[in-house]
């Protein structure tokens, strides 16, 4: 199906690629629609629905929401910038998302671009847990102080650079890169 | 609002499946039980507004292009 995006226009894409929020995310309640959009390290601002091996996949992703074109999120993979970040899923969200396997779990964090882009900063306090099997997701709330909705990626980024690049180049970084 | 005083050990109920528990009340702290159905959503107020504000926060995100943000991160990554 062809939809409008934020970033990238109009684009096809699957409707097998579709995540369910059933929630909504905290602030946008009423969306419940998204989609996960890979970026390129080579292309900026195009959408490569062609997959195309020269480029490698960007440990930044968009999640595009489907009923409102402008509402995209950057999101990204928490373990790529701290990979000693841990986080325990509640009875509830395993439920409610119908969690099988851990393997089938994507763990991303929402970021916040702001003006400064070195004042990057990610919130690991509520990351987006998405089960790729039934394609559900949600925003959990950790109950742990352990974590702030505002950890700047530059400080967490220093010195994990190795593991870094390691990741972001395998083919489907998110998963795979978890543990 | 509905306001009730409660003592240790009482607790209230919301509708048919939600009972509201006072465990512990130590100084100014009060330790609060809920039993709800799991599909009810319970969060601490202002996280639950911390992370609302975050998340408006990301969506205006939209300024920046993929090719800077990726420049960070490999900028960073020679850096260190």
């Amino acid at each position: 199906m062809l939809f409008n995006t934020r970033h990238f226009g109009e684009i096809e894409i699957n409707e097998d690629k579709i995540i369910s929020f059933e929630e909504g995310i905290p602030g946008f309640n009423n969306v419940r629609k998204f989609v996960i959009l890979d970026t390129y390290t080579t292309n900026d601002n195009r959408y490569d629905n062609m997959n195309n091996q020269n480029n490698s996949v960007s440990p930044f992703k968009w999640l595009q929401c489907v009923d409102e074109p402008m509402l995209a999120f950057a999101i990204v993979n928490p373990f790529l910038l701290k990979p000693d970040y841990d986080i325990e899923l509640s009875n509830e969200v395993i439920e409610q998302l119908g969690i099988k396997n851990e393997e089938d779990v994507a763990v991303y964090a929402i970021v916040v671009v702001p003006e400064d882009i070195s004042k990057m900063t990610m919130n690991l306090k509520a990351p987006l847990i998405i089960n790729l099997k039934s394609k559900k997701g949600m925003q959990t709330i950790l109950d742990t102080e352990k974590y702030s909705v505002r950890h700047y990626i530059m400080d967490e980024k220093a010195g994990q650079e190795v593991k870094a690049n390691a990741c972001a180049d395998k083919k489907k970084g998110s998963v795979n890169c978890n543990r | 609002m509905l306001v009730l005083t409660r003592k240790k050990d009482q607790s209230i109920v919301i509708g048919d499946n939600i009972e509201i528990s006072i465990l512990e009340i130590v100084g100014d702290q009060v330790r609060i039980g809920i039993d709800a159905p799991k599909n009810v959503a319970i969060h601490r107020k202002e996280i639950y507004l911390e992370i609302q504000e975050e998340n408006r926060k990301a969506a205006e995100s939209n300024t920046i292009s993929q090719a800077a943000l990726n420049e960070i991160l490999k900028g960073k990554n020679k850096d260190s």
